[in-house]
């Protein structure tokens, strides 16, 4: 078996941690990992409805007071004219997210069901859910930045509000839940072409 | 003879002439693309980075101007704002993401590879100190807040004049020399490198 972090082979019943570099060897059965994909999915998940529906700004201009939540937010920026800001917001705090979860619900499920067919699209999918989920982080940013800046006592002042915490928690367990699978389990019963 | 990180697939790999790469044949995953003084490049670059790091945090990131007055802000404002009542975590959780891991990336790496660089033995501990940089690697999110930034910017550009600050263009190019060094990172060779050198 193979250390999937430097390729180091080792014997079959190996050892619990790669000689070389000290990775966890993950290939012992019965695979655990996806229990764990499961958990941090389900945690992100839960953490995913507060995001959507408690504001995310706290705008107050002269006295009058806004709250916006993530959706309103995208629409605000549309409103504005600026739509190529909006599309960028919108893919990474909500179309990200929400096909993230489709993405590692149907990783999980066809490892599951032991599922032969589509190995290299699936590995494919499972390398781009990796990539990309950490870019959803960028809205909690775009609240730090926005709060941080606009303290003008009366003319204007932004607060975050309560979803921001949420939001960052649901990106963290669901990056975890992309971590926490082992890709070999994919190619384990699918492809046997040579190498 | 190596494993294919990602689907254990086994090769016995020939050496690779530098500046090629060699993809797995199966899941194409890049197993090995050696660079011609790779770890020499990579520790300037991560000096470099950490550098940029520094002037990033203490000089002013962005200054907002409206109706008269001026508000400067650094990027410790920025992680300081979610500081008080239910944000603190938040507030660490921001400051640890783009300041303390990328910084404790670069150190990781500098401390890994510097010695290495200079053909002399490892340092202690060098095996854990790498693989814990491995592992924060995607956790660390410098380019990420830049285009959160990018984002912010436009959202009150209708409210306020903004002008961006010097540590705004520190971070801009702390972004791209950390791409590059990631570009000569080659795990494999560093790995086998660590292992050659500490016998």
């Amino acid at each position: 078996m193979g250390c999937p972090h430097c390729g180091r082979v080792h014997e079959a019943p190996g050892p619990d941690m790669c000689v070389r570099c000290g990775w966890r060897l993950a290939a012992n059965v019965p695979d655990t990992s996806l229990q764990w994909v499961w958990a941090w999915f389900f945690a992100g998940l839960i953490a995913y409805i507060p995001a959507n529906i408690y504001p995310m700004l706290r705008t107050q201009s002269l006295g009058r007071t806004s709250e916006s939540t993530i959706l309103e937010g995208v629409v605000e920026l549309l409103h504005y004219g600026s739509y190529s800001v909006a599309i960028i917001v919108f893919v990474a705090s909500i179309a990200i997210p929400i096909g993230k979860f489709f993405a590692i619900a149907y990783l999980a499920l066809s490892i599951q069901r032991k599922v032969r067919q589509g190995v290299h699209g699936r590995y494919r999918l499972y390398e781009v859910v990796e990539f990309i989920g950490r870019w959803s982080m960028i809205d909690v940013f775009v609240v730090a930045i926005l709060a941080a800046l606009v303290q003008l006592d009366f003319a204007a002042t932004i607060n975050p509000g309560i979803a921001a915490i949420s939001f960052a928690l649901s990106v963290a367990f669901t990056m975890l839940s992309a971590q926490s699978f082992n890709p070999k389990t994919i190619w384990a019963y699918g492809d046997h072409s040579k190498t | 003879m190596i494993a294919c990180p990602t689907c254990d697939a086994l090769y016995t790999l020939p050496d690779v002439a530098e500046g090629a790469r060699a993809r797995c044949r199966r899941c194409h995953t890049v197993l090995t693309a050696p660079r011609n003084g790779a770890m020499t490049r990579i520790v300037m670059l991560a000096s470099t980075s950490f550098i940029l790091m520094l002037a990033a945090i203490f000089f002013p990131f962005l200054e907002l101007t409206a109706a008269g007055r001026t508000q400067r802000s650094s990027i410790m404002d920025v992680v300081l704002v979610f500081a008080d009542g239910p944000f603190v975590g938040l507030a660490i959780a921001v400051g640890a993401l783009i300041v303390v891991l990328p910084l404790l990336r670069l150190l990781a790496l500098i401390y890994v590879l510097a010695p290495m660089s200079f053909g002399w033995r490892p340092a202690r501990d060098a095996i854990p100190v790498f693989r814990f940089s491995e592992r924060i690697k995607p956790w660390s999110m410098a380019e990420i807040f830049i285009v959160g930034v990018a984002v912010a910017l436009i959202k009150v550009a209708g409210l306020a004049h903004l002008s961006l600050g010097p540590a705004f263009w520190a971070f801009a190019a702390l972004v791209l020399v950390v791409a590059l060094k990631d570009n000569f990172m080659c795990r494999l060779t560093i790995w086998k490198t660590l292992e050659h050198r500490r016998q």
